[in-house]
C-alpha cells in the first residue's frame, strides 16, 4: 500500500460524501482525479484491504442484535464446523482463538427469537453446544485505524 | 422478517434502501444514481434519505471499514476479565481510556464454564507488543489480582459484515 492509498483510507474512515458526485468531491480534497480515486477504491476493495465500502449499520437502531458466540470444537472437527458456521450469512468475524473455547464468531439477528433459532440450528448442524455472550453494556468501540 | 423493523421509525422505502446497500455502495462516479435505478426512485431522493438516515444515527459509519490485519495490525487479542458486578462499569471506563483498546463490552458470565464478564480487544502488530501493552495496563492499575485471560486470534475464518436485513418485495 502506498501513501496515496493510506491517505484515501484515512480520509474515507471519516466518512463518504452524500451528493451526486461523491468521488469527485473527495478526489478534490485528496488532489486526485475522480477516475483515479474510483479505481483505487475498487482495487482496495478487491484486494480485501477494505472490508466494507458504504454503511456500517447501527444494528440496535435498526431493531436487530449482535451476539458473540463461542464454541469448543476439537481439532478433528474444526474444519467441518467452521464450514458449517461460515455458511450462515448472519455470521461475521469468525476466529479461532487460543483457548478451550476456540471458535468465536458474531451472529447478527433481527430479533431475540431469531437469534435463538439460529443458535439452535447451529447446534443441530454442528453437533456442538454454543455459548451465547450478548453485549450487556458497551463502554467503547473504536472504529478507525491509522493506515 | 419485517417485524423487527416495524418499531424503529423506518418507512418502506428506507427499509428497501438499507437492504439494497447493506453489502456496500456501488463504486462508480454516481453511486446514488445506480441505487436509485434499482429502487425506482430519484437520485435526489436517495441522497436525501441517506443523509437523513445518517443524521438519525442509523449508521455507525458511512465510509469505509478496513481489515485491520491488512494494515499491519496482525494480532488481535480478546482479553476477558472477571470483575465484581458492582465494579465492572468503573473498570470498563478505565480500560477504554487506553489508546490501544478497540472494544470494551460487558457480557454475561456463563457459569460454570465461563467466569468472565468484561471483554476488551487489543489490536497490535505482534503478540509481544500486545502482551507488553496489557502488562503495562495491569501494573498501572494494580490489577495483578484480577482474574483474566488473553485469547489471541489463531486463524481468521471470516471477517465481513453480517447480512440480516431482509428485502421487502425484492427477491434476493
Amino acid at each position: 500500500m502506498n501513501e496515496v492509498d493510506r491517505s484515501i483510507i484515512n480520509h474515507m474512515q471519516e466518512g463518504f460524501p452524500v451528493c451526486e458526485r461523491p468521488f469527485a468531491m473527495l478526489a478534490e480534497q485528496l488532489n486526485l482525479e475522480e477516475n483515479e480515486l474510483i479505481l483505487r477504491v475498487q482495487a482496495l476493495r478487491d484486494d480485501g484491504t477494505l472490508s466494507r465500502f458504504g454503511p456500517l449499520y447501527n444494528i440496535e437502531m435498526l431493531g436487530g442484535i449482535y451476539c458473540l458466540v463461542a464454541m469448543q470444537i476439537p481439532e478433528h472437527d474444526l474444519e467441518k464446523v467452521i464450514e458449517a458456521v461460515n455458511s450462515y450469512p448472519e455470521v461475521a468475524h469468525n476466529y479461532e482463538r487460543t483457548h478451550e473455547l476456540n471458535v468465536w464468531f458474531v451472529l447478527a439477528a433481527e430479533s431475540e427469537s431469531q437469534l435463538e433459532d439460529l443458535l439452535a440450528d447451529i447446534e443441530t448442524q454442528t453437533g456442538y453446544p454454543t455459548f451465547a455472550m450478548p453485549k450487556l453494556d458497551e463502554y467503547f468501540v473504536r472504529l478507525k485505524f491509522d493506515a | 422478517m419485517e417485524s423487527a423493523l416495524n418499531n424503529n421509525g423506518l418507512d418502506y422505502i428506507e427499509h428497501q434502501l438499507i437492504a439494497s446497500i447493506q453489502n456496500g455502495l456501488p463504486i462508480a462516479d454516481r453511486p446514488y444514481a445506480e441505487i436509485s435505478d434499482q429502487l425506482g426512485i430519484s437520485e435526489a431522493e436517495v441522497i436525501n434519505r441517506i443523509s437523513s438516515l445518517i443524521e438519525r444515527g442509523l449508521f455507525k459509519r458511512f465510509g469505509v471499514v478496513v481489515r485491520h490485519h491488512e494494515l499491519g495490525y496482525r494480532e488481535n487479542a480478546m482479553v476477558v476479565w472477571d470483575i465484581a458486578d458492582d465494579q465492572v462499569q468503573a473498570v470498563g471506563n478505565q480500560i477504554k481510556s487506553y489508546p490501544f483498546i478497540t472494544l470494551c463490552y460487558r457480557r454475561p458470565r456463563q457459569l460454570p464454564e465461563w467466569r468472565y464478564n468484561l471483554f476488551c480487544m487489543i489490536h497490535g502488530k505482534s503478540r509481544n507488543e500486545v502482551t507488553l501493552l496489557l502488562e503495562e495496563m495491569i501494573s498501572e492499575n494494580d490489577w495483578c489480582d484480577v482474574p483474566y485471560e488473553v485469547l489471541f486470534s489463531k486463524r481468521r475464518f471470516k471477517q465481513c459484515a453480517a447480512n440480516y436485513i431482509s428485502q421487502p418485495g425484492i427477491k434476493t
